[in-house]
C-alpha cells in the first residue's frame, strides 16, 4: 500500500510538472511581442525595451525556463505582468472564492445527484424515473453558461429574488455589521452556485441511477435476498454501499468540472475567483499568471484523482490486492 | 417567414419523422437495432438530429431572410417573435430564426469534424498502446495522463487568444487535438481484452503485421466503445464550441454559430430575452439527442448492460 502510494504521488508530480513545461513553451511560442497586451500599446518603445530587459524577457525561452523552475522550486511564483504585484498576492485573494463557489456548488452536485440517482433506480421505469431522467439529461446537456444566463434572467431580472452579479454588496458591506455581510455573500452566491451544481447534479444522478442498477443485478444481491434479509437491509447495506464505491471515482472527477465550468460562471456572474483571474491573465498575455494558474489548475485535477483513488482503494479491499498502477 | 419556408420546414419535419421511420424499419433486422429502438428516447434523439441536420442543408429554403442582413435597424431592432420574424430578431435587427438555421451549418460542422479528429487520435493511440503493450503503452499512457491534467479551458484560450484569430479549420484541429485523451483510454481497455482472443492469435500466426491485426481483427471488434464515444463526443466537442464562441474566441462574427449568437444576445438579456434562449434552447436539443442517441447505442451494443439493466 505504501509503496502503491508513493508510486501514484511520485507519477502526480511528474504530470503536473509535464503539464507546468508544455504551458510554459506554449506561452514562449507565441508570436507577438511580450508587453503589447491591450493595455500597453501606447507605453514608449524605449520604455518598453527597458522593461523587456529588466523582466528578463529577452532572454531565450531555454534560459526563462531554466529560471522559473528555479523560482518555482523556491516557491516563488514571480510578478504578474498586468496586475503589477506579485503573482501568489494576486491567487490568494481569488482562491477563497473560487473555493467558496466550487465548495458550495459541490454540495448541491452530491446533496440532489445522489438523492435523484437513488430515487430514480428505486422507482425505475416508472413515472417519475421517466420524468426526472428528462430533466436530468435536459440538465446534462446546456451549456453551463446559458443555463447560467437563464437563471440570472428568471430569478435576477424578473423576479428580483437574488442579485445579478458580484460578490457583496460594493456600498454596505464594508461598513455595516458582519453578520448582515456573511448573509449578503451567502445570498450572491446561491445563483452561480445553483448553476454550477444543478449542472454536476445531472451527471451524478445519472451516474448512480446507473451504478445502483448495475449492483442490483449482482449475484450477492440474489444471495442476500434468498438468505431472507429484508428489502430495507439489502438496498441499504448491500445495493447502496457497493453503488457508492463507484461515486468515489466521480468525486475526483468533478475537481476539474467545477474548475472549468467555473470560469464561464465566474465571467458571467462577476465572480473574481480563479477562472475569471486566469482568463483576463490569458487576454493580457500575462505569462507568470498564466502559468501559475494553469500549474494550480493541474495540481487540482491530479489531486482529485490521486484522493479518488486512495478513498477507493481504503473503501474496497479488492482493489488493494490488484495494485497494477 | 414566407409561406414557402413554412412549407420547407414542414416538409423538413416531415422528413425527420420519416428518417426514424425508415431506419427503424431497417434496423428491425438486427437484434441490436431492435434493441437500440427499445430505448425509451432513442427514436426522438434520431428524429431531433436528422431534423437539425436537414435545416442546416437546406438553410436557404427553410429560412426568408439573409443570416447577416440587418433588415432595418430602427423598425426591427430586438423584435419579439411575430409572424415575419419567427423566433424574433435581434440587436442588429437580423432575422434569429435564420442565424440559428445557417449556424447550424457551422456548430454541426464543428461538432462533426472536431469528433472526427478526436475520435480518429483517441482510437489510433488507444490501439497502438493497447496491442504492443511494453514500453509503447507506457509511453503513450504517461502523456494522456498528462493530457487529462491539462486544465483543458485555459490551454485553449491561450493556444486561441495568443495565436491570434484562427480560422475555422484551425479551430476544428485545435478542438479536436485536445478531446481524445478520454476515448483513448476506452479504447486501449477494450483493445486490451480483445487482442487475447484466439482469432488475433491465429491471424498473427498467419502472418499478418501488426497494423493488419489491428485494423482488421481488433478495432472491428473493439468498436462498440469507439462509436459511443463518437456519439457523445460531438456533444462536448459542441458545448466547447459554444463556451468558446461565448469568450469571443470561438467562430468569428458575423458569421453565425449557436455560441456567437448567445454572446450576441446574452448583453440584452433583460430586454431581448430571445436572443439568448432560442439558440441555447437549440444547443440543449441537439446534444440531449446525441446523448440519448448514445445511451441507446450502449444499450444496443453492450448486451451485458442490458441483461443486467433488466433485472
Amino acid at each position: 500500500m505504501t509503496a502503491w502510494l508513493v508510486r501514484r504521488v511520485a507519477a502526480s508530480v511528474a504530470i503536473v510538472f509535464a503539464v507546468v513545461t508544455l504551458t510554459f513553451f506554449l506561452l514562449a511560442a507565441a508570436p507577438g511581442e511580450p508587453l503589447l497586451g491591450p493595455d500597453e500599446r501606447q507605453v514608449d518603445p524605449h520604455v518598453r525595451a527597458e522593461l523587456i530587459r529588466q523582466w528578463g524577457l529577452d532572454e531565450a525561452p531555454p534560459v526563462r525556463y531554466v529560471r522559473y523552475l528555479r523560482q518555482l522550486a523556491r516557491g516563488n511564483l514571480g510578478l504578474s505582468f498586468s496586475l503589477h504585484r506579485p503573482v501568489a498576492d494576486a491567487l490568494a485573494e481569488a482562491i477563497p472564492n473560487t473555493l467558496l463557489l466550487a465548495g458550495a456548488a459541490l454540495l448541491i452536485d452530491f446533496l440532489i445527484g445522489l438523492g435523484l440517482g437513488i430515487y430514480q433506480a428505486l422507482r425505475v421505469h416508472r413515472l417519475p424515473d421517466v420524468v426526472l431522467g428528462n430533466v436530468t439529461l435536459f440538465l446534462y446537456s446546456v451549456p453551463t453558461f446559458w443555463l447560467g444566463l437563464i437563471l440570472l434572467l428568471v430569478f435576477g431580472a424578473w423576479l428580483r429574488w437574488f442579485p445579478v452579479g458580484g460578490m457583496s454588496d460594493p456600498i454596505l458591506c464594508p461598513s455595516v455589521s458582519s453578520v448582515y455581510c456573511t448573509l449578503d455573500r451567502l445570498w450572491h452566491l446561491v445563483l452561480p452556485a445553483l448553476t454550477l451544481g444543478l449542472v454536476g447534479a445531472a451527471g451524478t444522478a445519472r451516474f448512480q441511477r446507473a451504478a445502483m442498477l448495475e449492483v442490483a443485478g449482482q449475484d450477492y444481491i440474489r444471495t442476500a435476498r434468498a438468505k431472507g434479509a429484508s428489502e430495507r437491509r439489502v438496498l441499504l447495506r448491500h445495493q447502496l454501499r457497493n453503488a457508492l464505491l463507484s461515486f468515489i471515482t466521480l468525486f475526483g472527477l468533478a475537481f476539474p468540472f467545477l474548475l472549468t465550468g467555473a470560469v464561464l460562471i465566474e465571467t458571467i456572474f462577476a465572480w473574481p475567483g480563479m477562472g475569471r483571474l486566469a482568463t483576463d491573465a490569458i487576454l493580457r498575455r500575462d505569462a507568470p499568471l498564466v502559468n501559475a494558474a494553469v500549474l494550480l489548475a493541474s495540481v487540482l485535477v491530479v489531486a482529485g484523482n490521486l484522493l479518488a483513488d486512495v478513498l477507493v482503494a481504503a473503501a474496497d479491499p479488492r482493489i488493494r490486492v490488484r495494485d497494477t498502477t | 417567414m414566407t409561406l414557402t419556408a413554412w412549407f420547407a420546414l414542414l416538409i423538413t419535419l416531415g422528413l425527420a419523422a420519416w428518417t426514424v421511420g425508415a431506419l427503424r424499419r431497417r434496423s428491425a433486422r438486427h437484434e441490436a437495432g431492435r434493441r437500440f429502438f427499445r430505448h425509451p428516447t432513442a427514436a426522438w434523439g434520431i428524429g431531433v438530429l436528422a431534423f437539425f441536420v436537414i435545416v442546416a442543408v437546406a438553410a436557404p429554403w427553410v429560412t426568408s431572410f439573409d443570416p447577416r442582413e440587418q433588415l432595418d435597424i430602427i423598425q426591427l431592432k430586438s423584435q419579439p417573435p411575430s409572424w415575419s420574424n419567427v423566433l424574433g430578431t435581434d440587436v442588429y435587427s437580423r432575422d434569429l430564426w435564420s442565424r440559428i438555421a445557417f449556424g447550424a451549418r457551422i456548430s454541426l460542422s464543428v461538432g462533426a469534424l472536431g469528433m472526427l479528429v478526436a475520435i480518429t487520435l483517441g482510437t489510433l493511440v488507444g490501439a497502438v498502446a493497447g496491442y504492443y503493450r511494453r514500453w509503447v503503452d507506457a509511453v503513450l499512457m504517461r502523456g494522456v495522463d498528462v493530457g487529462l491534467a491539462l486544465p483543458r479551458i485555459f490551454v485553449l484560450l491561450i493556444a486561441i487568444a495568443l495565436f491570434g484569430q484562427l480560422p475555422l479549420a484551425v479551430l476544428v484541429l485545435v478542438i479536436g487535438l485536445t478531446s481524445w485523451f478520454g476515448t483513448s483510454r476506452l479504447v486501449r481497455a477494450e483493445v486490451l481484452s480483445v487482442r487475447e482472443r484466439d482469432y488475433v492469435a491465429a491471424a498473427r500466426a498467419a502472418g499478418a503485421g501488426g497494423a493488419r491485426v489491428i485494423f482488421r481483427h481488433v478495432l472491428p471488434n473493439a468498436a462498440a466503445p469507439i462509436i459511443v464515444s463518437a456519439a457523445l463526443s460531438i456533444g462536448n466537442v459542441l458545448l466547447l464550441e459554444a463556451a468558446l464562441s461565448f469568450l469571443g474566441i470561438g467562430v468569428r462574427p458575423p458569421a453565425p454559430s449557436w455560441g456567437n449568437v448567445i454572446a450576441d444576445g446574452a448583453p440584452y438579456l433583460a430586454t431581448a430575452p430571445w436572443t439568448t434562449l432560442f439558440p441555447g434552447l437549440a444547443i440543449a436539443l441537439v446534444v440531449m439527442a446525441l446523448n440519448a442517441v448514445g445511451d441507446a447505442l450502449r444499450d444496443a451494443l453492450d448486451p451485458r448492460q442490458q441483461a443486467k439493466e433488466s433485472t
